[in-house]
């Protein structure tokens, strides 16, 4: 029999490990979404085509996640109510992944989606998902094991096309150089919440169901710095306010993209096909 | 086959396996499940047959699809069933038979090269992180369905599906899809 300090303690690893599972999930779940507005509104039909195929990838990595989540936490939870029935402070995902698709200080118009946002993202966090996934491919867990290495499949073709849409428009003309600059300027500092300490992340690493994400910072700063260079792009300052989205605490975006994105599964709590 | 006989108890793996072997790809309908590699095992058990089946992409929409023909197929045969999805090991473009590679050339589509030993991106330290994006990018020669010629170029790293690329042949300039290796 556990006592009682043993027994706080495995419950805590357990809590641990889905909120791990579920900041995957999110992560997965909120860009799919996010990517997904660009489908019938691309800038040419082979990228709108790309989107929603990298959209369909991140938002199939996301179901297997909390259909896994679900299982483990054994309440009856299914992967439509945690993506459809949890609110935004439950969101774990970082708060990069839940902006809207525009530079800085344009507010949410959807007339003002830049295409040049959206390739800087994708590369800087499929990068991170990159090194990650194939980290986790060494999991104690079995199933986030299985689920790392079919994702560590699909993120490579994601970085390729945020890699070479990077280099097109960096080393393009003055205006895809000088938006995309922009977009970079923008995004970079939030990407300093890749790197911050989260209690469940630190029990996870400890108990060899996740990584430390510091574990792949060299290598990410490497390959960004690379790329950025051949690019022709500067590196800009990531310093600045820290976001907090993987601790709930998001940006107000995230609850407009949850809103119209959980709507339909709220007013048909239930509903099937 | 007779409904009742399949269902009596002479019932083997190796007829599942043949009752299966008409299923199609629903998106690639020229190739057989059996040909993608994506029926994994058949398991006989007490109370009926589990199906293993694998997907092949997270997001592919067709897998609901694979799941609900495995089922009508061997309902109609009398046989209860159930279907059980595995992913591990991944699914990988060299489980496609040497056949369905050609029913795909056939088809307008080339087939994937073998997948190359997998390059670990964060080997060691600096300097090979970029490995990761470059093999994909080093040129890969992907001969056109139609003419046969390699001088062809990509138009678009994603096609109709998310397992496929956009070609055109600069010989014959037809455009085509080609099957990414995965």
């Amino acid at each position: 029999m556990q006592s009682a300090p043993l027994a706080h303690l495995a419950h805590l690893a357990h809590s641990a490990h889905i909120d791990y599972l579920l900041h995957l999930a999110d992560n997965a779940l909120v860009l799919g979404q996010r990517n997904a507005e660009w489908c019938g509104h691309g800038p040419i039909l082979e990228e709108d085509i790309a989107l929603s195929n990298i959209s369909l990838d991140l938002i199939g990595q996301a179901r297997l996640l909390y259909q896994h989540a679900a299982t483990l936490k054994g309440d009856g939870s299914t992967e439509d109510r945690l993506a459809y029935f949890r609110d935004a402070p439950e969101f774990r995902n970082y708060t990069l992944l839940e902006l809207p698709h525009t530079q800085a200080l344009v507010g949410y118009a959807v007339d003002n989606r830049d295409y040049a946002v959206t390739i800087a993202r994708n590369f800087l966090f499929s990068a991170l998902m990159a090194l990650l996934w194939e980290q986790l491919q060494q999991s104690t867990d079995a199933q986030l094991a299985a689920i790392a290495a079919k994702s560590l499949k699909e993120v490579r073709y994601h970085l390729r096309h945020a890699h070479d849409w990077l280099l097109r428009l960096g080393d393009g003309t003055d205006a895809s150089h000088q938006r995309t600059q922009a977009a970079l300027d923008h995004l970079l500092p939030y990407t300093q919440e890749f790197w911050t300490d989260s209690a469940f992340e630190t029990q996870v690493a400890q108990q060899g169901v996740g990584v430390a994400v510091t574990r792949v910072k060299h290598d990410w700063e490497t390959l960004v710095n690379n790329t950025l260079a051949e690019a022709t792009l500067q590196r800009p300052s990531s310093a600045g306010f820290v976001t907090t989205g993987k601790l709930g605490v998001h940006s107000e975006h995230l609850t407009f993209l949850l809103g119209e994105m959980q709507s339909l599964a709220r007013a048909h709590p239930e509903g099937v096909w | 086959m007779n409904h009742a006989a399949a269902s009596a108890a002479a019932l083997t793996p190796e007829a599942v396996w043949a009752a299966l072997d008409g299923l199609c790809d629903p998106e690639i309908p020229v190739v057989t499940l059996q040909e993608m590699g994506i029926l994994r095992a058949v398991h006989l058990r007490p109370d009926g047959v589990e199906v293993v089946i694998t997907p092949t992409y997270s997001g592919c929409p067709a897998m609901e699809h694979i799941h609900d023909d495995i089922l009508s197929t061997l309902r109609a045969l009398g046989v209860q069933a159930q279907v059980t999805t595995q992913l591990a090991p991944a699914w990988t473009t060299d489980w496609m038979t040497p056949v369905a590679r050609d029913k795909l050339r056939a088809y307008g589509i080339a087939p994937p090269a073998p997948c190359a030993s997998p390059t670990p991106a964060s080997q060691g330290q600096s300097g090979i992180v970029m490995q990761f994006a470059r093999p994909l990018r080093a040129r890969e020669v992907v001969a056109c369905p139609r003419c046969h010629s390699d001088n062809t170029t990509e138009t678009s790293h994603f096609g109709s599906t998310a397992c496929k690329a956009l070609y055109k042949c600069l010989a014959c300039m037809e455009p085509f899809d080609h099957f990414k290796p995965y």
